[in-house]
Parts: C-alpha cells; sequence; structure tokens
C-alpha cells in the first residue's frame, strides 16, 4: 500500500498536482519523502504537525529565517527540521536565467530544493532545510550577492510591480523606489525592533497589481493631477470594433464606449455621445475602469506621483482593513527624501505607543488619526475622511476654541 | 546621565539575563527601559547596543508570535 493514500488520490484529477511535483523531488531528497508523509498523516489527524518558530537564525540577523520542525521527529526524521528561508526578491521580480540557475543550485545542494516563487511579502521562499544548513547556504547566498528577506517583527522586504520596466500606466519608477526602500530600511528588516511587521509595497498605478492597498502597511499607490490623456480617433475606433477591449485581453471583441465605460464610471464623470468622448477630470476618482478598458485611447495624465496609505491588514477576529489615505498627493523624486522621513516618523510613533502584535494600522484606529497626524507630523487634509458628511459628532478641544479666540476658524494640528 | 557605549551594551544584557526564563523583551522594550533609566541615552545608541550584542552572540533574536531579544538557549521545539 502507498505510504500516501490520501495525497495519492490529489493526483487523480486533470489538473495539476503538487504531490506529483513533489514525489518526483523524493525520488533524490529523503526530506521531501518525509514531507509528503507528514502531509499525508496531517490529512488523517486534522491536524498540522509543524511547530513554528524559535531560535534558528543566522549570525547578525533576526530576520530571514523561520525555524519549523516536525512534532512526529522519529516518525518523519525527513522533516525533523525544515526551515524556511526568504531571500529578498530584485525590483518588480526580475531574475536573468543564470540568477535563478544559482540560485537553484544553491537550494539543491543545501536544502530540500523544494521553492516557493514568490511568498506573498515577496521573497524567494527556500522551503525546508536543517539548522546545520543555514549558515552555509546564507554564506553561499551573499557570496553570489543575494541577502535575506524581512521576517517577524520587523520591516518586511518591500515589493513593488513591474512599474516602468513594462507598464505605460506607471505614474512613478516603482523598482527605484522600492529598491531605494529596501536600502533605506536595511537595519530595521534585518533586526527585529518594531511592535509586528511593517510592510510597504508599491504599485504603479491605481490599478494596484500588487495589491498594496489591501496587504501593506504603507501602500504607495502610483497615481496623476491632471487630466486622463484622450485620443478621439481611437475611441470612436473601440466603438466601431476596430480595437479590442482591454488590449485584447478581453472575452469581447467590441466594446460598446457608452454601457461598458461611460455608465460604468463610479463617479459618472463621463459622458460619450456616440462621437466624442468628455471627462469630468475634478470628479475622477481614479479608479482606471476606462483606461483599462481603452488602453490605446485613454492615458494617465502627464503630472504623476503616488498618493500614500496606511494601515491594511486583516486581523482574524475584527476582519480585514483597507489602507487609509494619509497623503493624496506626493512627488515621486529620488532619493525620496520626504518619504523616507515621514516612514521613519511614522515608526517611531508606532514604536512608541503600539502594543506587543499590534499593526500600524490597528494603533491608527485605536489612538484616531489626530492622534496620528499630530505626532507625525502631518497635515490631515480632506481626502483622509474616510466616510464625509457620515459622522455627526465633532470633539472639540480647548485648543479649538483658543484658536477661534485667536481669529482662525480651525486649528493647525 | 547617558551611558557609554560599553555600559550601554552590558546594561541591556543584564537586562535581558535578568528576564531570561520570565519575559520575553522585545527590542523596543529594551529602548523603553533604557529611556526611563537614562533619558538622555541617544536612541540610536540603543539600536547598535543590541546590534553589537546580536553580533557577538551574546543574545539571539527568538521568534515566539514576535520577535525577542534573548540569551542563546537550546531550542525547546527541536529534537536533541
Amino acid at each position: 500500500m502507498s505510504d500516501t493514500p490520501l495525497l495519492d488520490q490529489l493526483e487523480s484529477g486533470p489538473w495539476p498536482s503538487f504531490v506529483k511535483d513533489l514525489k518526483r523531488v523524493a525520488a533524490r531528497k529523503p526530506a521531501a519523502k518525509d514531507l509528503l508523509k507528514q502531509l499525508d498523516r496531517s490529512y488523517k489527524d486534522k491536524i498540522t504537525h509543524w511547530k513554528h518558530g524559535g531560535i534558528v537564525g543566522v549570525l547578525g540577523y533576526g530576520s530571514g529565517i523561520i525555524g519549523r520542525y516536525s512534532d512526529l521527529p522519529d516518525e518523519f526524521p525527513g522533516v525533523e527540521h525544515f526551515h524556511t528561508i526568504r531571500v529578498n526578491q530584485p525590483s518588480g521580480w526580475f531574475y536573468t536565467t543564470q540568477a535563478l540557475r544559482d540560485l537553484c543550485d544553491i537550494w539543491d545542494r543545501h536544502g530540500s530544493s523544494i521553492l516557493n516563487v514568490h511568498g506573498s511579502t515577496g521573497d524567494m521562499i527556500f522551503l525546508g532545510t536543517t539548522t546545520d544548513e543555514l549558515e552555509p547556504t546564507f554564506a553561499e547566498l551573499t557570496a553570489k550577492g543575494w541577502d535575506l528577506g524581512g521576517s517577524g517583527s520587523a520591516m518586511r522586504t518591500p515589493s513593488c510591480c513591474v512599474g516602468k520596466a513594462r507598464c505605460e500606466y506607471s505614474c512613478y519608477d516603482t523598482m527605484d523606489f522600492c529598491y531605494e526602500m529596501t536600502q533605506e530600511f536595511q537595519f530595521d528588516m534585518h533586526r527585529p525592533s518594531f511592535p509586528y511587521k511593517f510592510k510597504i509595497k508599491c504599485s504603479g498605478c491605481p490599478n494596484d497589481c500588487v495589491a498594496a492597498v489591501a496587504r501593506a502597511d504603507l501602500s504607495v499607490i502610483g497615481v496623476w493631477k491632471d487630466d486622463i490623456r484622450i485620443d478621439q480617433a481611437a475611441v470612436a475606433a473601440y466603438h466601431a470594433g476596430e480595437i479590442k477591449p482591454r488590449g485584447g485581453g478581453s472575452p469581447y471583441a467590441k466594446l460598446d464606449v457608452k454601457a461598458d465605460v461611460t455608465d460604468l464610471c463610479p463617479t459618472a464623470c463621463m459622458s460619450f455621445d456616440g462621437k466624442k468622448l468628455a471627462i469630468d477630470n475634478k470628479n475622477c476618482n481614479h479608479c482606471m475602469h476606462c483606461i483599462s478598458l481603452m488602453p490605446q485611447a485613454l492615458r494617465v495624465g502627464t503630472d504623476t506621483g503616488a498618493t500614500l496609505l496606511l494601515g491594511s491588514h486583516a486581523p482574524i477576529l475584527e476582519g480585514a482593513q483597507m489602507s487609509w489615505v494619509i497623503v493624496p498627493f506626493t512627488e515621486m523624486e529620488p532619493p525620496y527624501d520626504n518619504i523616507k522621513e515621514l516612514i521613519a516618523n511614522i515608526h517611531e510613533w508606532w514604536s512608541e505607543n503600539g502594543k506587543n502584535r499590534e499593526r500600524v494600522g490597528e494603533l491608527m484606529l485605536r489612538l484616531g488619526m489626530r492622534n496620528f497626524f499630530k505626532s507625525v507630523g502631518l497635515e490631515p487634509p480632506s481626502q483622509t475622511v474616510r466616510t464625509p458628511r457620515a459622522n455627526p459628532f465633532f470633539f472639540w478641544h480647548a485648543e479649538d476654541f483658543e484658536a477661534e479666540a485667536a481669529g482662525r476658524k480651525y486649528i493647525k494640528i | 546621565m547617558a551611558l557609554s557605549k560599553e555600559e550601554l551594551v552590558e546594561f541591556i544584557y543584564d537586562m535581558v539575563l535578568k528576564a531570561q526564563g520570565k519575559k520575553q523583551l522585545k527590542a523596543m522594550d529594551l529602548q523603553k527601559a533604557v529611556l526611563k533609566a537614562h533619558p538622555d541615552q541617544d536612541k540610536t545608541m540603543v539600536k547598535f547596543a543590541i546590534k553589537e550584542l546580536i553580533d557577538t552572540g551574546r543574545c539571539v533574536y527568538t521568534y515566539f508570535g514576535g520577535s525577542f531579544v534573548e540569551i542563546p538557549h537550546e531550542e525547546g521545539a527541536a529534537k536533541h
């Protein structure tokens, strides 16, 4: 009888099976064989047999290695230690074939050969090695110019979309910004000193291909301030079915500009009379729906930068929270000193006030936006009001009355 | 009065040593304790003092639902 009867069933479907792949690896790596056997055992017992955490790492670093042990080491000795190594990915996940060969060779020599390309933080994940192999793996990685990524209560490896390297929507150079932030916060990435994790994700436009708004403590999303550029001849070509919608990436051959584009505009700021497309740009909320449908007719503006948002996370009990606008628009010019300073201020405020395992977004909700803006030295612009005109209460502070007496309508926060 | 670099390293090491087995301390806990005892201490020096303790192997980072600074000890989760 097979050692893994339950897993074997997963090979029977028409879809690609990770079991098949792992069995192939198991032919040369005993760890992969025990990995399969332990997983099958978990399916039977309906409980994980992994223990997580501990003190493993490489000298000088508190991040990048995630300890993992089997709680059944006598039954599955191949996965007695099965630690994870996070390798800091290049911006935009661009690798040369030689770089990939180097990484695979290192992992073949020192680990299970099993990779996760890529983890949700963006790192390349090496899955499964023993404590003894950690330092040799790290030495070989650094010799080839690689470094470990973030883990634990630290700055996590910043990640970004492909940006200007491959995308005409990109409103700033995401890869450059991501690289700059990675270099700037090296200390905080390798030496955990925060209340909990802190993630930076950088998207070049509001399409948000790295889902920064939902997954990053600090979401940096490209945006434009001026008008959407319109090529009326191309709009007519879309309307006539001469150009396929979404650059051909749609099942529909022909676009009905009114029904598919203007009528679906969330702020109803567009109109189309059959010949000419008009956009009331002041009321555009930059959702990108129209631009994504007609990329040859519409382009983002030329006065570009980014919106900074803070606080997304997904706690189990309270449910997911999206990032909240803290800076509606900022220029994105290297070396990004204003943003580096802001991030440092946010870290300071969070470290000073945050509880253990409290994300910065949770702290922002607990202490309030007023406290946040005062503490990090930001002006509170109107775009930060999450639900405008929905709250009938306003809490006056003593300073407000003093400001009014001094002739100012509102205090300067 | 602010501590010298060497004094600061030993001050932090003593805190970690005394807490061992009783309370797990995060880097920020250490910084707050240093600043409470020595309000004029430079925060950056605290970070680098912890770095020195880690780099010399006198302390290690651990992860138990959060990252802590501890005295090196036998890995409880591993089979020996």
